[in-house]
């Protein structure tokens, strides 16, 4: 927080005091009331992406977001607009590509790793274009919370909103079609459908996650929480709830970071993420580790 | 810059420049090395390994940065020592994409951290180095880089021909190589140490984003062309530096595109164009039942 030297936030002893520092300026309560909306929604997208294995679709959806981002500040529209539009536009014509399941793996991983290089490169194409500051790139690539404005929240909470109602509409078809897609398919559901609507979905919450990670940062809110999440627990609605408790707690413990340090929201975020899904990971294992050494000693 | 419309006098000016000369001779060796290591990339199914060493390159390049080394030595150590890292996880590295995609997204963050350390400290003379690891800048190389850049790229292509016969058979029948007494893991290894150093390389042309584009593109493209093992190799090194080729051609034409993008238009033209043609070949071809 180099540009407000001269009134920097001290952190002391006094917990009340730390945190109603936090919210002493107006960039950071949009930027927590922004970052809550974000990580709400992309708890729960997330949690189903990761459910219908489709975080590498999430992954390539928010790379698109970059081009799109960094062409609509060149022709000097909102980087909101251009996250949002790109993100849905590419959910929709990946919704639309024929289901191949014959073409040969490397072949598709050919193509994928052309595509996503081909839309990075057009996304720096317009930042040299725009020939405009350093730090809105790496804004753009790896996260801000700085300069949310309230229109950007309102935006954002329309959004998350209207992503968050369309998700409540089809969660049980949605689940039903993602655990088991053939009996669901049998017993009438539209399968394909479900399956368009979800990849839109998620191209909306991978957009809007950007805005606070990143285009290239998505996994710490999109896939971490949710991935925790399931490892903890299998039951569908406490998973849901858990993987927003810990998105929730990744965003605002990663913003309380960067804003009492200089070092940026991206590197906290993704190292927080990483670090409760780590656990997750090791801690049971360690614990029936030793359980099992306490019966046999 | 383009005030002559010959073209013969417009490749006149644009090989006396000095960055153009050096990008050209360095670019040709990188992507020579990148086309040739892709089609094995390809074929092994393996590109993921190029996907997660771009995270790595930036990463690495910046920690060097930051501590006050040469970008490179970062860059060659971290591609190099990750690659072979993933080799020793063996399949069991490829099963769970969720636990790969985490542990490289948390390494990028990291990158993050240390460009942010880097740029604090040094913000008057190096403001824009994250952004040339990230996206590269290929005009930015002088002789000696150049020279060090070919120097690796030709030791990588000659040691990937050595090893391509065996690389080939392990490639296509793991098994039936292994029981051959084709030392099919040792191979794998050196494969990815060669991978690692490509990685390195394509970076300092195209920038960490953007390697997996040189090194899966032409690949792509000459498999879809030529199934012979030889001729695809061949094939694939000559798309990349064709493409490195116009890519420069292109910017030196038009200043205001960044080399890395029209080298990358280019590769997703070619690549784009042959689907095409290849779709209408098979359209105006009468319907073979196989």
């Amino acid at each position: 927080m180099r540009m407000l030297a001269a009134t920097d936030p001290q952190l002391g002893w006094n917990v009340v005091r730390d945190v109603s520092q936090l919210f002493e300026f107006p960039f950071m309560v949009n930027a927590f009331r922004a970052g809550t909306i974000v990580a709400v929604t992309a708890a729960i997208v997330g949690w189903f992406m990761v459910l219908r294995r489709q975080t590498f679709a999430g992954h390539t959806l928010a790379l698109v977001g970059f081009p799109g981002a960094a062409g609509a500040t060149f022709v000097g529209l909102s980087a909101n607009v251009g996250f949002f539009g790109f993100c849905g536009a590419a959910a929709l014509v990946i919704a639309m590509l024929p289901q191949s399941g014959q073409r040969s793996f490397s072949e598709e991983s050919a193509v994928i790793g052309t595509v996503q290089a081909f839309a990075l490169a057009s996304g720096f194409l317009f930042v040299s274009l725009y020939s405009g500051n350093l730090n809105g790139v790496n804004a753009l690539l790896f996260g801000s919370f700085l300069g949310i404005t309230n229109a950007q929240v309102l935006a954002i909470a329309v959004v998350g909103l209207a992503t968050l109602l369309t998700i409540a509409l089809i969660a049980r078809p949605l689940l039903f079609a993602s655990v088991d897609p053939d009996v669901a398919a049998a017993r009438g559901l539209p399968v394909r459908v479900l399956g368009a609507t979800f990849l839109v979905l998620l191209g909306i919450a991978a957009a809007a996650t950007s805005q606070i990670t990143g285009s290239l940062l998505v996994f710490a809110l999109l896939v971490l929480p949710a991935a925790t999440a399931q490892h903890l627990t299998t039951r569908p609605f406490v998973g849901v709830v858990v993987s927003v408790g810990l998105a929730l707690t990744v965003t605002w413990l990663g913003l309380a970071f960067a804003y009492y340090t200089t070092y940026p929201i991206g590197f906290y975020v993704t190292s927080i993420a990483f670090a409760l899904y780590a656990g997750a990971n090791v801690a049971p294992r360690l614990l029936t580790r030793r359980s099992r050494m306490g019966t046999t000693s | 810059m383009i005030g002559s419309l010959n073209p013969l006098t417009g490749l006149h000016h644009m090989l006396a420049l000095d960055f153009i000369r050096h990008g050209l001779i360095a670019g040709t060796a990188i992507a020579a090395a990148a086309g040739l290591i892709g089609y094995f990339l390809v074929l092994r199914s393996q590109v993921f390994t190029a996907d997660a060493l771009s995270h790595v390159a930036f990463t690495g390049a910046l920690c060097a940065l930051t501590l006050g080394l040469d970008p490179r030595v970062g860059l060659f150590a971290s591609t190099i020592a990750v690659g072979v890292l993933l080799g020793a996880l063996g399949p069991r590295g490829r099963a769970d994409d969720v636990v790969i995609g985490s542990t490289f997204a948390w390494i990028l963050g990291l990158g993050v951290l240390a460009l942010s350390i880097f740029t604090t400290e040094h913000s008057a003379s190096n403001g824009n180095a994250g952004l040339s690891i990230l996206f590269g800048s290929i005009f930015g190389l002088d002789a000696s880089g150049a020279r060090t850049a070919v120097v690796i790229a030709v030791v990588v292509i000659a040691f990937a021909l050595v090893i391509a016969r065996p690389l080939l058979f392990a490639s296509v029948d793991e098994a039936v190589a292994a029981a051959r007494g084709i030392p099919v893991r040792a191979l794998g290894y050196v494969f990815l140490a060669l991978v690692g150093a490509t990685a390195a390389e394509t970076t300092q042309a195209v920038g960490a984003l953007l390697l997996l584009g040189l090194l899966a593109g032409p690949a792509g493209t000459a498999l879809r062309i030529t199934s012979r093992p030889y001729g695809a190799m061949a094939l694939a090194s000559a798309i990349a530096v064709g493409a490195v080729w116009a890519g420069i051609a292109l910017s030196y034409a038009v200043p205001k595109l960044p080399p890395s993008f029209s080298i990358l238009a280019v590769i997703t033209a070619v690549y784009l164009a042959t689907v095409a043609i290849g779709q209408a070949g098979r359209r105006g071809r009468p319907v073979r039942h196989v």
